[in-house]
């Protein structure tokens, strides 16, 4: 099995590299080209940059329509999960489209933003054994609810897992979220 | 709800962990990934490497250790030290780390903040601020990995914290000078004052000796974590005893 890290134009795409292949032990590429992605069994969306860039990477690499049109199971992290949605607030960006809604910008005086460190999730359904707390670092969020497979709660409660079909979609960063972080890659990898 | 972080800081000088006090006469604690796959393993929440050699001497964090850590812990780890430009800060984001953090580079050109924040977001940029009470003023420094290049900026703290994080700072950590390496607890009162004007996290650090010390200042809700590093590299405080501890006491920890 070989999982593919789709190289978004962000920064840091060893983070979740290294957790999977030195970590995991799992065959990994990171790539930009869509026949070596093609050749893959499951994708990854990796959790850097900010919504705007990487829909503008993706739009020119061709990869939008590739990612939307794919079977393999497909896991986002934060911004990949985000470009998942509908749109997002964060440069008014027009995204993926696979699941229905708009990210939005936490609010807050009393909070600070982003919202950094460790927080819980309660997980549903088939994510209930993985509830647990999980590492974020985020300035906009999901409230979707129909997709919803895990909440957590910051300024207000929020959406930290969803799942349509083959695309998975988690806010926090699992490649950084220690043993539970490791659980949580492994779920996905089981469901290849 | 969010927890807040314990965050151990290894202060790296030419390739290995130190730790002085009052920021002289370092000397050398251990290994640098035996440090942090230690810390990682008790339950720290994230980790900070200091290079203390680099702003100084004017020579950039080896990115090689930076792999090394990468590989091996699975805690988020911000590194610090001699990042003074976009391509300075992408080796290092690109070698594994998760934020960069940056203090007398920003102090000398403000504008780099703000280009930090537009090419990796915010929640990758972490702006150090060393302070100093001189009579009744909170005062930044520059350059304070060496007694003999450390110096009074003239800049207010309030003011400063204000600035970086109109330039897009994502969390600051605020070193309080007259507390560091000294262990009679976190500078509580420089803290709140500055907690008012600051609306991304927050992390207090020096002063660390006690798991009170922890409490004490874990307990300001404006506080997102607290970073140490003797206290910890000498075994003094276990980060899983800290970590019951303070559930005990009702502040929110993993």
């Amino acid at each position: 099995m070989k999982i593919g890290i789709v190289d978004c134009g962000g920064a840091n795409l060893n983070s979740i590299y290294y957790s999977l292949k030195n970590r995991l032990g799992i065959d990994v590429v990171i790539s930009s080209s869509k026949n070596e992605l093609e050749k893959t069994d499951g994708l990854i969306l990796p959790g850097v940059g900010s919504a705007g860039v990487v829909m503008n990477y993706l739009n020119d690499k061709k990869l939008d329509n590739f990612i939307f049109n794919t079977n393999k199971m497909t896991l986002g992290i934060c911004i990949g999960m985000h470009i998942l949605f509908d749109s997002s607030e964060e440069n008014d960006t027009q995204c993926l489209g696979i699941i229905s809604g708009q990210i939005k910008k936490f609010i807050s005086t009393d909070f600070s933003i982003p919202q950094m460190g460790w927080n819980h999730i309660e997980g549903l359904d088939d994510y209930k054994d993985l509830s647990n707390y999980y590492y974020f670092a985020n300035s906009f969020y999901s409230d979707n609810t129909t997709r919803a497979f895990g909440y957590s709660e910051y300024i207000n409660k929020f959406t930290s897992i969803v799942q349509k079909d083959n695309y998975i979609g988690c806010q926090f960063h699992p490649e950084k979220s220690s043993l539970a972080g490791e659980n949580f890659l492994k779920y996905f990898i089981s469901q290849i | 709800m969010l927890t807040k972080r314990i965050i151990p800081c290894l202060d790296v000088k030419d390739g290995q962990v130190v730790k002085g006090v009052k920021f002289k006469n370092h000397k050398v604690v251990g290994s640098i990934l035996d440090l942090a796959k230690k810390y990682s393993d008790e339950g720290a929440d994230e980790l900070v490497f200091y290079d203390i050699s680099a702003s100084t001497n004017n020579t950039m964090v080896s990115k090689k250790w930076i792999e090394e850590i990468a590989k091996n812990i699975n805690i988020p780890f911000c590194v610090a030290g001699g990042i003074n430009s976009i391509e300075s800060a992408r080796l290092i984001l690109n070698s594994g780390a998760d934020k960069i953090s940056v203090n007398t580079p920003a102090i000398e050109n403000p504008i780099l903040i703000n280009e930090l924040a537009k090419a990796f977001g915010s929640q990758c940029v972490t702006v150090g601020i060393d302070s100093m009470q001189e009579s009744d003023q909170y005062i930044v420094y520059s350059k304070t990995g060496n007694v003999n290049t450390s110096f009074n900026t003239k800049i207010l703290t309030k003011d400063w914290i204000i600035k970086v994080q109109e330039l897009g700072a994502g969390e600051i950590v605020l070193n309080c000078m007259n507390q560091d390496g000294v262990k009679r607890g976190f500078d509580i009162k420089q803290l709140n004052y500055m907690s008012d004007v600051i609306n991304v996290p927050l992390i207090a650090s020096g002063g660390a000796g006690k798991e009170i010390d922890f409490f004490n200042v874990l307990n300001n809700p404006k506080i997102s974590g607290a970073l140490a590093a003797s206290v910890f590299h000498n075994s003094e405080i276990q980060i899983e005893d800290l970590k019951n501890f303070l559930k005990q006491n009702n502040i929110h920890i993993r």
